[in-house]
């Protein structure tokens, strides 16, 4: 007898064939669950990655978050507050998916606020107006849908399954931003200028959310061969930009990009190459919003110490009661 | 008392009526009915279900995961208890 989500901590001297069995789970296309063996390796990988991810839903509520309070209409506060829940769903997924892997979510929000976990360094820069929601959800969810579609086939059960929620729920967040940029492209001069200015803030740090080059990533092989990665940085960052050129065209913005153009001998459009030092120093801490995203998840977490406290006294009290 | 102290629970959702209950995931909660209230939010936003349940992960008794089990093994070798396993004669109607 075995909880359901306990799991395997300790391997000392691995049984022979468990490795084979790993590799031909996942060489078939099969899905690798909580209780199988996997290699340690593997499993770090998968912490790492999953804990990021879930953090990033997290973090990434507070940019919009920001706006809450002054969306211009009722409708445009119902519709941001639902992304804001999605967002925090999301995390609580991932999270869900993580403790499979025999860590728990306390210890990933402590090395989180600790800043000893990463999350999407995207979200270390500032919302300055109310485009930058649409943009938001056209770039930074179109960005993290071409990232997480092909998550959905990860040969890790939990992480493939909360990804094909979490994807289902992302297309309302992109086409959400998209129809909100149309609406202000269709009012003044000024509403125009400020999706202008959105755009060229958030086009460069986008592309970068697709992580650096494939010469500088060195683990992209390794999660590859362990189908944890289905592409690789630079193939997912095209597709985005031959996805993105065309909705840019119809809204009827410019992408700040002067090398930008189609390259009709491979079929796709040409771009100039981010300024990696940025995000190395976006990373490293050094980004625009950094300290801000955590001190304000610190005090969150210390902040509602009393209500998980107070939650579980009344539980305690309630079982005491029944007993 | 941090959260990890909240015990897990396992959560099942109802699609449709006629439909049978299937596990969506886990959450922790401090007890059942914030456990109910919690999976309402997290799982069911976009009306996925008519009926939730929630039971704590620890009440769960679990077969091991490995598939080639003997566990499994006495259903392995009954061939016969298939349709496809018994030859009818084509011409022979609704069987």
């Amino acid at each position: 007898m075995v909880a359901v989500q306990a799991a395997d901590t300790a391997e000392p001297g691995v049984p022979a064939g468990l490795a084979e069995r790993f590799e031909a789970v996942v060489a078939a296309e099969q899905r690798i669950e909580p209780r199988d063996w996997m290699p340690d390796a593997y499993r770090a990988t998968l912490i790492r990655q999953i804990a990021q991810h879930a953090h990033s839903e997290i973090i990434g509520m507070q940019p919009e978050g920001n706006w809450l309070t002054r969306a211009p209409s009722l409708r445009r506060k119902a519709i941001l507050l639902a992304k804001a829940q999605d967002e925090a769903g999301h995390g609580l997924y991932l999270y869900a998916a993580a403790e499979t892997l025999g860590v728990d979510r306390a210890e990933l929000t402590e090395k989180l606020i600790s800043g000893r976990q990463k999350y999407s360094s995207i979200f270390n820069y500032p919302t300055l107006n109310f485009a930058d929601v649409g943009v938001i959800g056209w770039l930074v969810d179109g960005a993290a849908i071409c990232n997480q579609v092909p998550l959905c086939r990860c040969s890790y059960g939990p992480y493939a399954r909360a990804m094909v929620r979490i994807c289902k729920e992302e297309s309302f967040h992109q086409r959400q931003g998209y129809e909100l940029l149309m609406t202000l492209m269709r009012g003044t001069e000024g509403q125009r200028r400020m999706v202008q200015d959105a755009v060229d803030r958030w086009w460069w740090p986008s592309l970068m959310m697709f992580g650096p080059p494939d010469a500088e990533s060195p683990n992209t092989e390794q999660s590859m061969a362990w189908r944890i990665k289905r592409h690789t940085n630079d193939e997912l960052r095209q597709r985005f930009v031959d996805m993105t050129v065309p909705q840019a065209e119809h809204l009827g913005i410019t992408l700040p990009d002067p090398e930008l153009r189609w390259n009709e001998q491979r079929g796709g459009w040409d771009f100039g190459e981010p300024d990696w030092s940025e995000l190395m120093r976006v990373i490293k801490g050094q980004g625009p919003c950094n300290t801000q995203r955590i001190d304000r998840r610190r005090a969150a977490h210390e902040e509602g110490a009393w209500v998980r406290e107070a939650a579980a006294a009344y539980a305690k009290k309630r079982e005491e009661s029944h007993v | 008392m941090s959260d990890h102290t909240w015990p897990l629970y396992e959560v099942f959702v109802r699609p449709r009526r006629g439909l049978n209950h299937v596990h969506v995931g886990s959450l922790h909660a401090p007890d059942d009915r914030m456990a109910l209230l919690a999976a309402r939010d997290l799982y069911t936003r976009r009306n996925e279900g008519v009926s939730l349940w929630v039971v704590r992960s620890a009440a769960i008794t679990a077969s091991t995961p490995d598939e080639r089990d003997p566990f499994f093994e006495p259903s392995g070798d009954k061939v016969y208890r298939h349709p496809t396993f018994y030859d009818i004669p084509e011409d022979v109607p609704h069987i």
